[in-house]
Parts: structure tokens; C-alpha cells; sequence
């Protein structure tokens, strides 16, 4: 069973370890540091989407007073000669390197030991562009003559990337493909075949605390301190790039004010370790929220979905394309395109599918990782399509789904066969929230109601590391020193939940210590909900070798067994004194199989299943298109919750983000300039956009693999929510709205074209 | 050369003097001057509330009102409230409701609900969505908040039923 009524520690829903320092506001940020000598930088930015810089005019930058140096590319090449950087591909420049690949990309530096001069300066910077013709839309980069880079870098990092180096003429960074099956035979026996096309929009992270690195290099040594998801990655990323040993860089990383997935692999890093290499003082970049505008996006993408189904209501045929708009910069955009391209079909059993995903780059801000790697725009086409079949068929929408869905034993279009994924419960328990068999009141007269629901699956990023460090002290106190960012999800106290459970202590009376790789081990990232289960059976094996020590130690001293004597006095009948350390590690990486790269197949592809689901009834004003959300159900499967208050945090909070996402949320572009990044314009939901019924929960269910029970859940609720809302709108209105967002004016204009429609056709 | 003026204010009851340009704003005096961090500055346009504290009595965004017109005036912030080691009792809701995550905004929220139970001393959802709309959580920890609002309302009203019994 899933609840252990006895445990102390797992399934309580013990209250954040750092809860003080956050409501007192003391909790320490990178924002507020500050370093004796610090100069502060401001970016000045390309007017341009794409163009070659001709001249690059900074003397009157120069000559205002207070400031210390204004810095380009010329100046950066001195100290580092390749100044290129990125997870998956070396093809960022630490700033504009001849030419400007999107319109707010970092062309020049100013430093000065007073923000507000560095800013006054940074806006008398002129550039000389010779402008070039630019490419935005996805599709068309696909095909386009335009191209954004002239020959593919890709990093070292990722083997499977290998193949693309060199590659020319293509703005095309990753091509994923997956075959299952016949597909086109599936087509042929098919009784019904739909095709749709979906399209998601450029959205951003948004945290409060907005991008800030902090680089004090010295003395051959570089200390950067960071609001980063990947304290470990960077250190290895700005090694190369600086040409030092791991062992020279330092990695700090105190609580983060937000994350999201835009904190992630290298960001502002790499341009602030470059400025205080060259400067020889400690430089801190914080970036405005209009700025962060221009640092990483959520991928757009356009998805054609294409689907044989029997007169009965299998599915047995599927094919998706999937384009994602990478923007100038592939980031982390091809493990995007790879992962969220393996679940591109869905949670159903469908015995011939074809999935094409390709990564492309665009004249746009770069896209990187955003809660979900890319389920959630994957989920709004697929489960919008679900709808659209079963309608077509006449069949109930929850049966339908039910009929088809992937059982346990089954295996995913990869050929990994799923286990411990609760699909069924998720799909029942929606149903019984949303009371789908009881008659729904329709409205009438200009207002119309609908519902619906949606049901999505995510694959974990993999192979992945996590090392974990259980340092019991000399009075038995215990130090847990993890590479995991507390960035507001709680990792913090579940970690030491689950260290607690081992050691048989109280979780509150173990102190975590913070990312700074000097001190703490090797961990992969903060990402893809992959803590819980990678960090946490670290930090359980950790645990569990420390409690291991203890025995031998005792063993050793001729203590009898069970004796129950305190680790403290064990220590000290060692050493005479209060004095020593027992030191536990842990290291966890899953199993793993590569994909075949000709059919993505792989008995391994992923170590556990996200599963989560949405419910959605709607109220449409028909006059003027206004949307309001009556009822939000959302169900995931967590797994064991080790704390269940926390993991229903992490199920509103992220359920709340992408409604926003759906609803409000658009970077809107004219002549590729961004014309809204501020939240004046850009808009985050409030307390008033919250819906009127809303509910977070998780089924009952068990990761056998996980520690104690748990999966990761700071997605799950994310990836079925969108389409949820769309299907409840259709079912409002009769029209299927397949871009998002779904705002009162394309609610409007669905609503215009389709009466439009039925008055031209008679 | 910047105009620097010396002006004298009240900072969560104590005297203070602090020399500040024009163009500073009570953020950048009360973080460079003071080391205090409660309010911060995240949008800088007044639209998020993470910079919220009080001048005279009024809530005011902190990114947004220049430190030179603070000269006589009364300033508070989160590093005000409760005393010593024990919290405000709006501060113990947020931790028994589990009002926030990343903890960036919720010096701001804080500081808002106090207002709002100044006002409403018995919000409904309502008074609260309303009265909060200015201040944005993106780990949107908004459920939370009105829990903890309403245990706050909760121990405000026990109390003073308990101090007016003795």
C-alpha cells in the first residue's frame, strides 16, 4: 500500500525546513549580493533580428563618467579564443560575434561600479548593421533560403548529436524520428482517418527574480555565484570554455526566486565568468524583467497529427510531425525536440505510429526547457485530436480515451513497456471529479457551457546522474550535502524526508547544504522532475552507507548488535573525544538503452512515467468570446507523495502556470521584435484569475523503483491542461480552436468564421 | 557629478539618515544602506508587488517611490514585523498554510495582507482575490495564500476575543 501510517518522515506533510528565513524575508538570493570591488553590467542589446554588425560605435559609452570599460566580442576573444557555448550545440556567442541572429541578442557590455551609469552608458552605444533577410515561423525554417547559422556546432556532450557536426545548409538542429510498426498499412485498414495541425505559442518563464550570475575569477580561480537549476553543468561548461580543470570553478547557488526551467545549463554565465576574466573583479549582470524577455523562451510548435481509427473506435494508425521553433540558439531545444518527440502519440496503445520531431533554429529569441520539455504542447495536439476523433465517432469522450488508453505491460510507441504509470486511475478519478456521466447544464442564449478532459504521459530525461553526501557529525547531527536547487518546489525538506527515514531521525533536524561544488557532489540539474526520484535514491543509498558505517563502527568498538547506542557515542568511544565524522555516499543512475536511431526504439527509454490529467468546464460569453474557467480538476499519479501537502502545491502551482499559458500568456512579435515583454503587457495570471472550483490531487499508486514509493510531480499537472480547457471550449461553442492561447478574441473570431461558414454554405 | 542629499526617516521605528541621488528608490536605499532584503525589486514597474512596504502607513511599491521624498517619513517593512525570534502571526499562517514556494514575493504578499486584514478583519475570497491582485506569485502558490489569509483572520479574531476575556 501506498500510505505508511508509521513512518515519521515519509508521507508527512512536514512544513519547509527554510519556512522562516522566506517569510521573514531574509532567505538569500544571488539577487542581493553584492562583492567588494563589484562592477555592475549592463547588456546592450541588437536592434535587429538578423544582421552583419558593420561598426560598433562605444566612445560615447565610454566617455561617460563612472564608467569602467565598455567590453565586445574583440575584448572577450582576448582572454577566451572560442567564445562559444551551449548544452547540446557551441553556437552561442558570449556576445555578438559579427553578426546579430535575433533583435535583444547581447551585442556589447558596460562596467561600471554604479548600475545606473552602466545603464546610461549601454544607451549611447550605436551599431552599423547591414540587415539581412530573417526567418521566424518554424515551418517555413524548414525550407527557408534564409539561414541562421552557416554550419552546425554540435557539443561534445551528447554522442547521439555526433552525426550533425559540420552539417551545412539547413536551419534544421535535430531530426528525431520513431518507427513503430506499418504505419501507412494501419492507414489502409483504417475504417475513419483525421488530420489535424495544432500550434503553441512563444511563452516565457517568468520568475520574480530575474536572471543574476555573479563571476569573481582571481587568482587562476573562477567563483560564480548563480540563480541556476545546474550548478554542476555550469562548472563544467565554463571550464571548457575558460580551458580550466573542474577543480578551478566554483559553483554557488543559494535558494532561487523561481526557475521553471529557464535557469537551466548555461545562461548568463558564461558572458559574466568571460567579463571578470577580462576585468579582474568580481561582475554581477542582473537582468530587468524586460530582459529576460531575451534569454530563453518555451519552444513554439506547429504539430500535424494524423490518425486511423476503426469504425469501432481502436486507433491503429498515428502519425506526428512535430516542428519546434528553436529560435538563434539551440540551448537544450534538441533533447526538447527528442524527448517530448518519443510521447508525441500520447498515452494509447497503438500498435503503428510514425513520429517525425525537428528541432529548428529561427531569427527568435532561443528556446530552451519550460516545465514539461515540450509534453505540454505535444498534449494540447494530441489530446485535442482525441476529442475531435471521438466527437467524429459519436463516442463518449472518457470511453473513448478508456478504450484505447496504454495499460501497464504495454509497451509505448518506443517499446518501452510502461509499469508503475497510473493512467486508468487518473482517467477514472477525473471522471468522478468532473461527475461525467450526470447532465451538464449546457447554458443558453448568448452564454454557452462546456466541458472537458485530457490525459497526457511524459517521459523522463535519461541517463541521468545525481551523488549524495550524508555527513554525520561528532554529536550524531547530520549535514545533507545535495546538488539539488531548492527553487521553490521544497526539494530541500523531501530530501531530507527521505535521508530522515533511513537515519531514524526527524527530517526538521537535518541540515541540507546548498549547491556550491566545491563542497557539494555531482548532480545533472534540477529538471524534468527528475529530483525526487535520482536525488532522492541518492540520497537514500547515502543513508543507507552511512547507517552501514555505523554498524561496522560499533562492529569494530565490540558493541553488541542492536545495542541502540548513539551515533555520538560511538564517535567518541573512537576517538576519546567529540570529535570524527561518518560519511555516507550515494550515486544513482537509471538503466538506460539508447534509442535506435533509424526507429527510436529502446526497451529503456525512460526510468518513470509523468501522468496527469486535467478537467475543465467553461463558460463561453458568445457575444464577446470571454472565457471563464467554472471548474479546474487536477489529477496526477505521484507515486508515493513523500510530503502530500507539497506535491499538491507542486500540482496547483504548475496546474495555475499553464493555465496562463493557455489563457493569457503570448510574446507577440512584429518584424521579429518582441513588442510586450513586461508585465504590463505580458500577462501572468493573479488571485483574480484563479478559477472558481479548483482541486489538486494525486491517485494512489506506487514507484517500485522509486525511493519509498515516489516519482517526480512538478510537471505532471502541466501537460494535460491546455487541451482540457480547448475540448471544454469546443464543446461550448461546436469549434475546435487548435492555436493557442485561447483568448476572448480568437474565441471570438472561431466563433465569427464558423457562423460565417455556415451562412456561405447554405 | 550626481546630486547626493542626506535625508532623515523612520525605519521600522528607529531614526535613520541616509544619503541618497535622485534617482534612488527605496529598494535600492533600504538593500545598500540598510542590508535589509525583504522588499525586492522584480518588475520594476510596479505591477508585481515583491517590493510592497509602508511610508506613513500606506502600502507603496518600493521600486517605484523615490527615496528622496522619504525624508520625515515613516517607513516599515517585513524586517518590522513580529518581535525578536517570534513572528507576526501573519508570518506563522503563511508557514501552517504552506503559502509560498520559491519565497520571493511573499515579503510583498505580507506585507499586503496586513493591510488587508486592517480593512477586512473577516475577508471573504472575494475581498482577498481582489485586495491581493497586485501582488503576482509565479509558482502561483495563490490557493495557499487565501488559506493563510483566513488563518490569519482566524488567530486575529481569537486573540482579541482572548485579550478582551481578561
Amino acid at each position: 500500500m501506498a500510505s505508511k501510517g508509521t513512518s515519521r518522515n515519509i508521507g508527512q506533510s512536514i512544513r519547509r525546513l527554510e519556512a522562516r528565513e522566506k517569510v521573514s524575508g531574509r532567505a538569500e538570493y544571488v539577487h542581493h549580493l553584492r562583492l567588494p570591488g563589484m562592477l555592475h553590467g549592463k547588456i546592450f542589446r541588437s536592434t535587429m533580428p538578423h544582421a552583419r554588425i558593420k561598426h560598433i560605435n562605444v566612445e560615447a559609452a565610454k566617455a561617460v563618467e563612472g564608467v569602467f570599460r565598455v567590453v565586445t566580442v574583440d575584448d572577450i576573444r582576448t582572454v577566451v579564443p572560442n567564445p562559444y557555448y551551449g548544452p547540446a550545440f557551441h553556437d552561442q556567442p558570449v556576445l555578438a560575434d559579427g553578426k546579430v541572429r535575433f533583435a535583444g541578442e547581447p551585442v556589447a557590455v558596460v562596467l561600471a561600479s554604479d548600475r545606473r551609469v552602466a545603464e546610461e552608458a549601454a544607451g549611447l552605444i550605436t551599431v552599423e548593421y547591414e540587415e539581412l533577410p530573417a526567418v521566424y515561423d518554424e515551418v517555413e525554417a524548414m525550407t527557408a533560403d534564409v539561414l541562421v547559422h552557416d554550419e552546425l556546432k554540435p557539443a561534445a556532450t551528447f554522442p547521439d548529436l555526433k552525426h550533425l557536426k559540420g552539417r551545412r545548409n539547413t536551419n534544421v538542429a535535430l531530426d528525431y524520428r520513431l518507427r513503430r510498426g506499418d504505419v501507412d498499412a494501419g492507414f489502409t485498414a483504417a475504417d475513419h482517418v483525421f488530420e489535424h495541425t495544432f500550434r503553441s505559442q512563444p511563452v516565457m518563464h517568468t520568475p520574480m527574480e530575474p536572471f543574476v550570475t555573479v563571476a569573481d575569477v582571481a587568482d587562476g580561480r573562477v567563483t560564480l555565484h548563480t540563480a541556476s537549476q545546474g550548478p554542476s553543468f555550469v562548472r563544467i561548461e565554463i571550464a571548457r570554455l575558460l580551458g580550466l580543470p573542474e577543480n578551478r570553478v566554483r559553483v554557488k547557488v543559494p535558494y532561487l526566486g523561481g526557475g521553471f526551467g529557464g535557469k537551466l545549463y548555461i545562461k548568463l554565465e558564461a558572458l559574466v565568468a568571460a567579463l571578470s576574466l577580462l576585468v579582474q573583479r568580481p561582475v554581477k549582470i542582473a537582468l530587468t524583467m524586460e530582459e529576460q524577455f531575451f534569454m530563453v523562451t518555451r519552444h513554439p510548435c506547429t504539430f500535424k497529427i494524423k490518425s486511423g481509427v476503426t469504425k469501432d473506435g481502436k486507433l491503429v494508425a498515428r502519425r506526428c510531425e512535430v516542428i519546434w521553433n528553436g529560435g538563434a540558439y539551440a540551448d537544450i531545444g534538441p533533447r526538447v525536440t527528442q524527448k517530448a518527440g518519443f510521447t508525441s502519440a500520447g498515452p494509447y496503445d497503438i500498435e503503428n505510429v510514425s513520429i517525425d520531431s525537428y528541432a529548428v533554429y529561427t531569427n527568435r529569441p532561443p528556446a530552451g526547457a519550460l516545465r514539461g520539455f515540450g509534453a505540454p504542447q505535444t498534449a494540447w495536439a494530441y489530446e485535442c485530436h482525441t476529442d475531435m476523433i471521438a466527437n467524429a465517432l459519436g463516442i463518449d469522450r472518457v470511453e473513448f480515451r478508456r478504450q484505447n488508453l496504454l495499460h501497464n505491460g504495454r509497451p509505448q510507441a518506443s517499446g518501452t513497456i510502461v509499469k508503475d504509470a497510473a493512467l486508468e486511475k487518473v482517467l477514472d478519478q477525473l471522471a468522478i471529479r468532473m461527475k461525467w456521466h450526470l447532465p451538464f447544464d449546457r447554458g443558453q442564449g448568448r452564454i454557452r457551457r462546456g466541458r472537458g478532459i485530457a490525459i497526457g504521459i511524459k517521459g523522463i530525461t535519461s541517463p541521468t546522474t545525481s551523488v549524495a553526501i550524508v555527513n554525520l557529525y561528532a554529536d550524531g547531527s547530520c549535514g545533507l550535502y545535495i546538488g539539488t536547487v531548492d527553487m521553490g518546489q521544497g526539494s530541500d525538506t523531501v530530501m531530507a524526508q527521505i535521508a530522515a527515514e533511513v537515519l531514524n531521525m526527524d527530517a526538521e533536524s537535518i541540515r541540507v547544504i546548498h549547491s556550491d561544488t566545491d563542497v557539494t557532489p555531482y548532480d545533472m540539474g534540477t529538471l524534468g522532475s527528475r529530483s525526487t526520484f535520482h536525488m532522492g535514491t541518492a540520497v537514500r543509498l547515502a543513508a543507507e552507507d552511512a547507517m552501514r558505517k555505523v554498524q561496522e563502527l560499533a562492529t569494530e568498538l565490540g558493541v553488541p548488535p542492536r545495542s541502540n547506542i548513539p551515533i555520538s557515542e560511538l564517535l567518541r568511544r573512537k576517538y576519546g573525544m567529540q570529535a570524527g565524522n561518518i560519511i555516507g555516499t550515494g550515486s544513482f543512475i537509471p538503466d538506460y538503452e539508447k534509442p535506435d536511431p533509424d526507429t527510436g526504439q529502446s526497451a529503456k527509454a525512460t526510468p518513470f512515467w509523468g501522468v496527469g490529467g486535467t478537467g475543465a468546464e467553461v463558460e463561453i460569453d458568445t457575444e464577446t468570446g470571454t472565457l471563464t474557467i467554472l471548474r479546474l480538476v487536477n489529477v496526477i499519479d505521484a507515486g508515493v507523495a513523500i510530503n502530500p501537502k507539497m506535491v499538491r502545491s507542486q500540482i496547483s502551482g504548475s496546474a495555475i502556470m499553464q493555465l496562463g499559458f493557455t489563457t493569457t500568456e503570448q510574446m507577440l512579435y512584429r518584424d521579429g521584435q518582441l513588442t510586450n515583454n513586461s508585465l504590463a503587457e505580458y500577462k501572468i495570471l493573479t488571485l483574480l484569475d484563479m478559477p472558481l472550483e479548483f482541486s489538486s490531487e494525486y491517485v494512489q499508486s506506487r514507484q517500485t523503483s522509486g525511493p519509498f514509493g515516489a516519482k517526480g510531480v512538478g510537471e505532471s499537472a502541466t501537460i494535460a491542461l491546455s487541451p482540457a480547457i480547448g475540448n471544454a471550449v469546443a464543446d461550448a461553442i461546436g469549434v475546435h480552436l487548435t492555436d493557442l492561447p485561447l483568448t476572448p478574441e480568437s474565441i471570438f473570431l472561431a466563433l465569427q468564421l464558423a457562423s460565417n461558414a455556415r451562412i456561405g454554405g447554405g | 557629478m550626481a546630486i547626493v542629499r542626506a535625508i532623515r526617516f523612520t525605519l521600522n521605528g528607529t531614526s535613520v539618515t541616509a544619503h541618497v541621488k535622485p534617482e534612488d528608490n527605496i529598494v535600492d536605499v533600504l538593500s545598500q544602506q540598510f542590508d535589509l532584503r525583504g522588499a525586492r525589486e522584480s518588475c520594476g514597474q510596479g505591477l508585481c508587488g515583491c517590493c510592497t512596504v509602508y511610508v506613513d502607513g500606506k502600502a507603496v511599491s518600493g521600486c517605484l517611490y523615490f527615496a528622496w521624498f522619504l525624508d520625515g517619513a515613516k517607513v516599515e517593512t517585513i524586517e518590522g514585523l513580529g518581535e525578536g525570534q517570534k513572528l507576526d502571526p501573519i508570518q506563522e499562517a503563511f508557514i501552517e498554510a504552506g503559502a509560498f514556494q520559491c519565497g520571493f514575493c511573499t515579503p510583498g504578499f505580507i506585507m499586503m495582507v496586513k493591510k488587508l486584514l486592517e480593512r477586512h478583519p473577516d475577508p471573504g475570497d472575494d475581498d482577498i482575490r481582489h485586495y491581493l491582485t497586485g501582488n503576482l506569485c509565479r509558482c502561483s502558490a495563490y490557493p495557499e495564500i487565501v488559506e493563510a489569509v483566513k488563518l490569519a483572520a482566524r488567530s486575529a479574531r481569537s486573540a482579541a476575543v482572548a485579550s478582551a476575556a481578561e
